[in-house]
């Protein structure tokens, strides 16, 4: 009962604080909006019994994706004041797509799994993902491992730009 | 707790984010709205992984994994951004519209 409760909660919170993420005019503040939805998001996940997620969702989400867009929103700061939080000119399309989306979504799911309780009996504890992992999705995880060397080279072969200049021992 | 009450969060998340995608002039807040859709679908991969009480941990495993390829998402988007601003002086969607 007490889950339920703590679950709502997290859910409004989740819910009030991303639509203050995409809707604030402040460009920061919407970074730290994000920040407060991801912590709920952690939040939820640990009353789901995925305690390793959660821990691993603020580590990942809330420590260093943040810090990444804070960083970039720093960078690309326009030198003449805050203009570039507004909305595009399709605002109206992209609020009506959304919650025809979030609608159809929602009654999908109250169709097909209205009544369905979700009872924990094996909680995502480090042991357990940690097993599941190294025996039934070792392929998978190690795939996992070349793609996020893939994405580091792009990252730096992106951002190093392509100045002759700045070939050899380049700081960017 | 009632399996709909993830779901539900979770169907909001990803409008929340929809928008945020669509209707954002900034790039990088429109990767805002990227992140919270990847966090709907994460949230509906666990409600799912502890409603059927995986032996596996399918549910929990993948969203190790999504959450590990956002990562890798976010980094290479906000690359492109930066090479964008360096080579336009702006983040701004509407400008850059027409690839010369």
């Amino acid at each position: 009962m007490i889950d339920d409760a703590l679950f709502v909660l997290f859910g409004l919170i989740a819910i009030v604080s991303g639509v203050l993420a995409v809707a604030s005019r402040h460009l920061v503040h919407a970074a730290l909006w994000l920040v407060v939805t991801l912590g709920a998001v952690a939040g939820a996940f640990l009353l789901l019994g995925a305690e390793l997620l959660a821990w691993v969702q603020v580590l990942v989400y809330v420590g260093a994706v943040v810090v990444l867009i804070v960083f970039a929103l720093m960078l690309t700061r326009r030198p003449t004041g805050e203009t570039s939080a507004e909305v595009t000119a399709n605002q109206r399309p992209a609020a009506v797509i959304a919650v025809v989306a979030s609608l159809g979504l929602a009654a999908a799911f109250v169709f097909a799994f209205a009544g369905e309780r979700i009872d924990i009996q094996r909680p995502g504890t480090a042991e357990n993902i940690g097993a599941a992992i190294f025996t039934h999705w070792v392929l998978a995880f190690e795939v996992l491992s070349v793609v996020l060397l893939v994405a580091l080279i792009a990252a730096i072969v992106i951002s190093r730009g392509t100045e002759p200049d700045r070939g050899a021992g380049g700081s960017r | 707790m009632p399996l709909l009450f993830p779901l539900l969060v979770s169907a909001a998340l990803f409008g929340i984010g929809l928008y945020g995608v669509l209707a954002r002039r900034n790039a990088v807040l429109a990767l805002i709205g990227v992140e919270l859709m990847l966090n709907a679908v994460n949230l509906q991969l666990v409600a799912y992984d502890a409603w059927l009480g995986e032996t596996k941990h399918t549910g929990q495993v993948l969203t190790l994994y999504v959450i590990a390829l956002a990562a890798a998402e976010i980094g290479l988007g906000l690359a492109i951004v930066l090479a964008l601003f360096r080579a336009r002086g702006t983040v701004d969607v509407d400008d850059v519209e027409k690839v010369p």
